[in-house]
């Protein structure tokens, strides 16, 4: 296959610049709101706010009509949650979470269950 | 020789590092399983390996990469390139308004810990205690992800679709991850209210923008922080205290 790297590297580098903008945008705007209260209640409220709207996100990428791998992802975060409140090592919980998910959407439990 | 490695400075940086790798140490892990994936995809579409770390790199956001190779093999107009990183990485342009750039010294290591941005630094930083978002810290745990990322793209395109690929469930550590991190993030200041207002945007978004949904939720959380703001007049002292 005959490949134009002209148009790769440009592509490349419009991808890179236009997410670079959107990375470095905000910071200009905060410059503006700088030491004024509003800033800190985004710094108290965004950092919880967003890690919840992504967990929803990949709760929402389970595919449920794909039983088995939507079984070992329900379990994987069981898994989590019950050895993160266990333990409270995000390692740790990473870990087995992860571990549990891929064992189950694999098969690799089918002989010992 | 060695004598630097016990000078306090570089003891100071492998203390930074030490303390990276414990917080970030399983993300950089998952990162270089889930970075194997697309250097598969590089190579299964005859593309050299060599380009996998080439755009692992130099754009270093996830799922627009995945697309991208789609695209370039598909020699996609430059507009359309344009337009989908637009659309699937607007939702980084919410990250800065409160992720701790202040604690970076340098302008050249400023401009990489904006450019490596990414939703994993940004959960795994903003949600550090105060007196751990040191500019080490912050710089080794965005380096070792961008690195694990990077060096699973050259391992996927070398090994190719042979062993990590055929795994499934593997992008479960990213689920995991935002999960313990919201459980952390919960308990170090539980706030129902915003708890609420989260999951209320992300539902919302999630029926009503369906695959695109993470930039109206976010939009939709902001504009919830400004409005709780501006309803709240004068926020009490104290409110806001780090834990």
């Amino acid at each position: 296959m005959t490949i134009d790297w002209h148009y790769v590297a440009l592509a490349i580098g419009c991808a890179a610049a236009i997410t670079f903008a959107l990375r470095a945008l905000p910071f200009a705007i905060r410059e503006t709101i700088k030491d004024s209260p509003l800033l800190a209640s985004l710094n108290a409220w965004m950092p919880l706010g967003v890690t919840v709207i992504l967990v929803v996100y990949c709760l929402r990428m389970i595919d449920l009509h794909d039983t088995p791998l939507a079984t070992a992802k329900l379990a994987g975060i069981a898994a989590t949650v019950a050895v993160h409140l266990w333990r409270g090592n995000l390692f740790l919980s990473l870990f087995v979470g992860t571990g549990v998910c891929v064992a189950l959407a694999n098969g690799w439990l089918a002989g010992v269950l | 020789m060695f004598r630097f490695l016990f000078s306090p400075a570089t003891q100071s940086a492998r203390r930074s590092l030490r303390l990276a790798a414990h917080r970030a140490g399983a993300v950089w892990l998952g990162l270089l399983a889930l970075g194997m994936g697309l250097g598969v995809l590089v190579t299964s579409n005859g593309l050299p390996w060599w380009l996998a770390p080439l755009l692992s790199g130099a754009v270093y956001a996830g799922s627009v990469e995945f697309l991208l190779v789609g695209m370039v093999v598909a020699s996609a107009p430059l507009s359309a390139i344009a337009l989908t990183t637009l659309l699937v990485n607007a939702r980084h342009v919410f990250y800065g308004l409160s992720f701790p750039l202040q604690q970076v010294r340098g302008w050249g290591r400023k401009l990489y810990s904006i450019y490596a941005l990414t939703d994993e630094a940004y959960v795994l930083i903003a949600n550090l205690p105060q007196q751990a978002q040191t500019s080490r810290q912050m710089l080794w745990i965005q380096v070792g992800l961008h690195l694990s990322w990077m060096s699973g793209s050259v391992l996927g395109a070398w090994v190719g679709a042979t062993w990590l690929n055929g795994v499934a469930g593997l992008d479960f550590v990213l689920t995991a991850l935002f999960i313990v991190l919201a459980i952390d993030a919960y308990r170090a200041r539980p706030d129902k209210t915003i708890t609420l207002a989260a999951i209320g945007a992300g539902g919302a978004a999630a029926v009503l923008a369906g695959d695109a949904m993470l930039l109206l939720a976010m939009a939709a959380f902001v504009a919830f922080c400004l409005a709780r703001h501006a309803l709240a007049a004068t926020p009490k002292k104290g409110q806001h205290h780090d834990h």
